[in-house]
């Protein structure tokens, strides 16, 4: 009722408009204006019925579900991704806690060998050492004993050579035989014949 | 204006024309496959592509179109749970098929030289129609007569009840109409405006020195484009959101 009341209302503009374009508004002679015209109505209902019916088949059964679907697998795929990441990243923190562990007890290990290495070190070097001053001490009272006796033998010499001499002297001065033996009782008496070998 | 200009000046009315590209009928009743329908064949189309096409590798990570599909998924799935509620969901197909239908028509509809098929009442009050019988079928098989407490407001005393009873009936009955003019006639307002601009700017081009003021309602004209592709848009969630409402009155007829 109210509808053909405007369109009778849109019409009559139609067809002031068409007065008003002379040339252009031959068009509307017959109908009016053009969403008004009932011989419009039932073949845009039929293709609206036809095109709007097939895209509600192919939205309801392939489209949406399809794009819910994939919304779905995308929720499930971030939610188990980030499950597992979580889980990951629990088992490095307990790794590196582990690392962490096995690098102290391994420094603690490495410090006891060095130390360890350091006391054989030095004992053996002790030893090492007290051999050889042992060995040295040994060399130097060999070389004192030896240094003695030669001195000893030296001197022994010496005072049989003056003795000798002496006796050849009394010969020369006197013309008679001295006996060895006085001569070294003498020189053994003599404080002043030792004092000259001393001073050798 | 001279007869000349008169005869120049183009006809807003024009777009509306429907031309029977395949004249044929059946039973008697005229079926001809007009340029209107060839609109919405290609408003389907577009529907289909962006739908089916663009989802068919089905990517975890989408690409452009892809993405398009999802937020427009999930953008109606989140205003029918809204308006509708839970329950709502099982009309979440109809309305998502309503809303990308109307949507994309009316964005091709702006492209020029294209037919607007929601500036079309008969279209419009199909879609509303539509949507009113939904909600009354499924009022009265979910709830019986139950359905009619939707007349009955609660808590409210019997005196007032005389008066609002018949306010409430006759805004129900209103609705269909109101449903369908409102996307109707703000793509035909829209494109009428558009086209009577442009006029203005042939008129000027044809009228001498005024021809320097030509650029002015060409400037209009891409404002008012800016302001129908956002119509374009609202219009199309309007007519998806009240379809929810009225779902949810349906679903929940006690106020």
């Amino acid at each position: 009722m109210s509808m053909a009341i405007i369109s009778s209302a849109f019409a009559a503009e139609g067809e002031q408009a068409t007065h008003e374009t002379v040339g252009a508004g031959e068009a509307h002679h017959e109908g009016g204006f053009p969403p008004f015209q009932t011989e419009n109505f039932a073949p845009q209902i039929f293709w609206l019925v036809v095109i709007f019916g097939l895209l509600y088949a192919l939205m309801s059964r392939i489209a949406l579900p399809r794009v819910g679907g994939i919304i779905e697998n995308r929720g499930a795929k971030i939610a188990s991704d980030l499950g597992a990441a979580r889980e990951m990243q629990s088992k490095a923190q307990a790794a590196a806690a582990a690392n962490d562990e096995n690098l102290r007890r391994r420094r603690e290990e490495a410090q006891a060998i060095g130390r360890d290495a350091q006391h054989k070190i030095a004992a053996e070097t002790a030893k090492q050492r007290t051999i050889a001053e042992s060995q040295a001490a040994e060399k130097i009272r060999a070389a004192d004993e030896r240094i003695a006796s030669a001195k000893a033998k030296a001197l022994a010499n010496v005072e049989q050579i003056a003795e000798e001499a002496a006796a050849a002297i009394v010969e020369k001065l006197t013309g008679a035989k001295v006996d060895m033996s006085t001569i070294s009782e003498n020189h053994a008496t003599s404080s002043t014949a030792k004092e000259t070998l001393n001073a050798f | 204006m001279n007869p000349e200009e008169a005869a120049a000046k183009p006809n807003p009315i024009e777009q509306f024309e429907l031309h029977r590209l395949w004249p044929f009928e059946i039973n008697g009743i005229e079926t001809s496959f007009t340029n209107a329908s060839l609109f919405m064949l290609l408003a389907a189309l577009g529907v289909v592509a962006l739908m089916i096409l663009a989802t068919s590798k089905k990517a975890i990570v989408p690409g452009r179109v892809q993405a398009m599909a999802e937020m427009l998924y999930e953008f109606v799935a989140g205003m029918v749970r809204q308006t509708a509620g839970t329950e709502g969901m099982k009309f979440f197909p109809f309305v998502f098929t309503l809303f990308s239908f109307i949507l994309i028509a009316n964005l091709i509809g702006l492209v020029p030289y294209t037919y607007s098929v929601t500036s079309q009442i008969v279209v419009t009050f199909a879609f509303a129609a539509v949507v009113i019988s939904l909600v009354v079928c499924y009022g009265l098989y979910r709830h019986g007569f139950g359905f009619l407490n939707l007349f009955v407001p609660h808590g409210v005393p019997l005196p007032v009840l005389v008066v609002l009873v018949p306010i409430e009936i006759i805004s129900f009955l209103s609705r269909p109409v109101s449903l369908s003019v409102r996307l109707f006639a703000n793509i035909l307002a829209g494109h009428i405006t558009l086209a009577v601009f442009g006029g203005f700017v042939m008129m000027l081009l044809g009228a001498g020195v005024w021809a320097a003021l030509a650029p002015v309602p060409l400037l209009a004209i891409v404002a008012l484009y800016a302001l129908e592709l956002l119509v374009a848009c609202l219009q199309a969630f309007v007519f998806a959101v009240l379809t929810c409402v009225y779902l949810n009155d349906a679903i929940h007829p006690g106020h």
